[in-house]
């Protein structure tokens, strides 16, 4: 437990609270990359999925990119993308590497959330009298919102995970005190680093996951009970 | 690709080293879960806790977790036992859900069947709960297989050598080549793993394809992005 007295006394220690390598500044940074490409990806990707779940058509082509992305390193990716956007273009080549890495699971989120309602309960919606956009507003999106926000959760810690690896190009934020003290051996450091990142990801994980819950209309979670 | 096949030598051994790091983790991580997801089958109250807490590890961002496993089990960080483990863990937190989800797939009058004929508790999971949740663990071997090989690249950022090391150095000496030709190994190794899991599932389980069509061999997406 030596260590972790080390790191505490190290987060403590007042240098680390000024500069521009100072705490908040990092922890701002690593909030704002991942908020700017979640939020790129979600325009992109959600509107596509819902249109996937919606028609039916493209399913295949959303799966296989979904599949297909685990295969892909997201650290090596990173790199790739920054070799060629070019060294001084460092923050556009990890806000696309953030982006992509964000989209396959917004892409699965958005269109299984509306492929997952029960086909009746559409028929039921059109039946009704309900227009096209209104059994979409109405029903699709209220029903798929818990499996949405489930995929905007996994999205989300997928990318403050390459966001820490991303201190390695320079980008700042919280993986920075990892990164840079792993040669020099500052263990205090590094360890204090690995607490913030994922005390940063255990917190925006239980929002999500309150978020989710609440996501979830009062009708379906009074028959679910 | 003159880089890559001047270097054809050094891509087969870091692909060699990678493969076993990421199968040693895979193969703990099914032994570990095959117990574990058992427990968690049975026990409703042991299952929320560990779905929990292996969840809450999965979250825990790769390169984090790298640091916090050795500091909190005391073992050197700069290692490749602690890729593995971490790795391991990930590795868990996937599979343990797999495991019950596969032994919530058995149906009950099979299991019911079992007993009538005389099968102990222990006899009957390893002959017919085990094999009739085959498929579904199998989809959460693949996936997990497919992420480890992935994951296992940020081994490099703590000193462990493996197809990582061709993008940190590939970095620095600004060389492309040698970073997709590291992309693209693990990418190449990964879907091979999955094709032999694939072929390895037809051979140990050759009535899954003519059940596919009623079973749940997969997860659906709308499981997948919940889980």
């Amino acid at each position: 437990m030596n260590f972790f007295a080390d790191a505490i006394r190290w987060l403590a220690d007042p240098e680390q609270w000024t500069g521009s390598y100072a705490l908040p500044v990092l922890l701002g940074q690593h909030l704002l990359y991942t908020v700017v490409s979640v939020l790129i990806a979600v325009v992109i990707a959600v509107p596509t999925g819902w249109l996937i779940g919606h028609t039916g058509r493209g399913r295949e082509i959303a799966v296989a990119v979904s599949g297909a992305a685990r295969a892909v390193p997201s650290f090596g990716l990173l790199i790739l993308l920054v070799l060629l956007f070019g060294v001084l273009q460092v923050p556009a080549a990890a806000l696309v590497t953030f982006v992509l890495l964000a989209i396959p699971s917004l892409l699965a989120g958005a269109y299984s959330g509306i492929e997952a309602i029960d086909r009746r309960v559409l028929d039921a919606a059109r039946a009704v009298g309900m227009t096209p956009w209104q059994v979409f507003w109405k029903v699709e999106f209220r029903l798929g919102l818990p499996l949405l926000i489930g995929g905007l959760r996994a999205a989300t810690l997928q990318v403050i995970a390459t966001v820490t690896i991303a201190a390695y190009v320079n980008l700042g934020g919280l993986g920075w005190p990892i990164i840079q003290g792993i040669p020099l051996r500052r263990f205090d450091e590094v360890l204090a680093g690995a607490i913030l990142v994922a005390v940063l990801a255990l917190v925006v994980d239980l929002l999500f996951a309150v978020a989710q819950r609440a996501a979830v209309p009062a009708g379906v979670r009074a028959v679910a009970t | 690709m003159t880089w890559i096949g001047a270097n054809l030598g050094l891509i087969l051994d870091l692909t060699a080293v990678h493969l076993w790091q990421s199968v040693v983790a895979l193969v703990l991580g099914v032994i570990l879960s095959v117990p574990l997801g058992r427990l968690a089958w049975r026990y409703r109250l042991v299952r929320g806790p560990l779905i929990l807490l292996t969840g809450l590890l999965y979250t825990i961002p790769s390169l984090a977790l790298l640091i916090l496993l050795p500091a909190v089990l005391g073992y050197s960080a700069i290692s490749e036992t602690n890729l593995v483990v971490a790795l391991t863990v990930y590795a868990v937190a996937i599979l343990v859900r797999a495991v019950a989800d596969g032994l919530d797939s058995v149906d009950d009058d099979v299991r019911r069947a079992a007993t009538a004929m005389g099968y102990g508790s222990a006899r009957r999971f390893w002959t017919v709960e085990l094999p009739l949740a085959g498929p579904v663990i199998l989809a959460g071997v693949r996936v997990t297989a497919m992420s480890t090989i992935a994951l296992a690249t940020v081994g490099t950022l703590i000193g462990v050598t493996n197809l990582g090391y061709l993008f940190t150095n590939g970095l620095d000496r600004r060389l492309i080549e040698e970073v997709f030709a590291g992309v693209a190994a693990v990418v190449v190794l990964a879907v091979l793993v999955d094709a032999l899991l694939v072929l390895a599932g037809r051979l140990l389980m050759p009535w899954q394809r003519a059940a596919t069509g009623r079973g749940r061999a997969a997860r659906t997406p709308a499981e997948e992005v919940s889980a």
